[in-house]
């Protein structure tokens, strides 16, 4: 018995099976997301001052990818239109297109944003030590200012056996540029470019430290809500790239001839699905590279 | 702002369709255009001083931290307005059954009770 309503839409509600069958699994992503989302905001709002970092993430990466996602975005819904106008050969660049964006797209988290965060080092410095580093921190400045206090000094660790090594008494840091010059209004906001630590070494004493971390998930609730929400994300990425590979694959192209709506029905939910990635990420990159 | 219909089978209609569809996507590559543009604009956005910017025009004292909330209500709004574009037009909410939308009432109804959930627990917090 062959399934009804996989290419024709039943009358009552005037939409075929998949159509429905993706909505609702849209809204429960809708749920995930926003118990995640709900997580962020929550996390953020409870954070005691200093503790909620800025400015951490690479923007002009960050903003690369946004572009790529939405460029997918538009090739994944033109692919469906060449189908509706039974353009096969446009269909399978637009798809090719869609496919090769959301390789670049997990590409750069993996290889390029992720792994650089693990190499970075944020210091915890304790509450009756932070007088003790002002020439870093410039927190009477901020003070004056109402701005919140810095609490941790971060960039490149030059001794890591420190870390295990009780023997040795003292962090070397290669500053980042703002603990540099920590009093340059300049480096009250982030900045647009990523700067990579200099060669200006601080040496931090291990008693002064409450705890030192790199940028991993456990660094704070500001890393480890980045890390699950773009995780999942990146998960989703992953998912919507393969089924597109399966659409793009010969084997659809059978499908394709043998019904040409049936293919564009299903270049349509998995590219609703697609939109729905890209609508998540719409709110990631202010939320966390931005604000 | 319908979906293009189903393909007819007769080669004259044929034609008019394919100029139907052509012109949803001159659509998608324009609102594409405007997500590129509205990505740039969050980011530029996001290097104005909007607590300093407010206070000049005024004259009243804000300070660092509401200026900070001022910039992240500027970006959820820029963020609210491209993700309503990318729903209306490419998942084409502008135009769909009445079951999609009813389901997605009922979504909205819940993902607003869950955020009201974190409120309350901010709102009334427990201490340990």
């Amino acid at each position: 018995m062959e399934i009804p309503y996989t290419i024709s839409t039943r009358p009552d509600t005037g939409l075929w099976n998949a159509k429905i069958g993706i909505w609702l699994f849209l809204a429960s992503e809708v749920m995930l997301f926003g118990g995640l989302f709900s997580a962020y905001v929550f996390l953020r709002l409870d954070a005691q001052p200093g503790e909620w970092p800025h400015g951490l993430l690479n923007v002009p990466v960050g903003t690369m990818n946004t572009a790529i996602l939405i460029l997918s975005s538009v090739t994944v819904v033109l692919a469906w239109a060449a189908l509706k106008m039974r353009r096969y050969r446009a269909y399978w660049w637009y798809m090719l297109a869609t496919i090769l964006c959301g390789i670049i797209f997990l590409f750069v988290k993996l290889y390029y944003e992720w792994p650089q965060k693990f190499e970075h080092y944020g210091i915890f410095i304790k509450p009756a030590a932070l007088e003790k580093y002002e020439q870093y921190l410039g927190n009477s400045r901020r003070t004056e200012k109402g701005m919140e206090p810095r609490i941790e000094i971060s960039g490149h660790l030059h001794n890591p056996e420190a870390l295990k090594d009780a023997n040795i008494k003292e962090y070397e840091v290669g500053l980042d540029p703002v603990y540099v010059d920590p009093n340059n209004p300049a480096n009250d906001r982030p900045h647009f470019l990523y700067v990579p630590p200099t060669d200006h070494v601080a040496t931090i004493e291990k008693e002064d430290v409450a705890r030192v971390d790199s940028f991993g998930p456990w660094h704070s609730a500001y890393f480890a809500s980045y890390f699950t929400i773009t995780g999942l994300h990146g998960a989703h990425v992953l998912g919507g790239v393969l089924v597109f590979i399966y659409m793009w694959l010969p084997v659809s192209k059978k499908v394709y001839q043998r019904n040409p709506e049936h293919l564009a029905n299903r270049v349509e939910v998995s590219g609703l699905f697609w939109h729905f990635v890209d609508l998540v990420w719409i709110f990631v990159f202010p939320l966390f590279y931005l604000l | 702002m319908n979906n293009p219909p189903d393909i007819a089978q007769d080669p004259a209609e044929h034609e008019e369709y394919a100029h139907g569809v052509h012109q949803h996507v001159s659509r998608y590559l324009i609102v594409g255009a405007i997500l590129l543009f509205f990505t740039l604009l969050t980011v530029a956005l996001s290097y104005v001083d909007f607590g300093g910017f407010f206070s000049w025009l005024f004259h009243v004292h804000i300070s660092p931290k509401t200026g900070g909330k001022l910039n992240i209500a500027v970006a959820l709004l820029v963020a609210a307005f491209k993700v309503s574009l990318v729903g209306l037009i490419f998942m084409h909410l502008a135009a769909e059954k009445r079951l999609i939308y009813r389901v997605l009432i009922f979504t909205g109804f819940f993902v607003l009770g869950l955020f009201w959930l974190t409120y309350l627990a901010w709102y009334d917090p427990i201490h340990l």
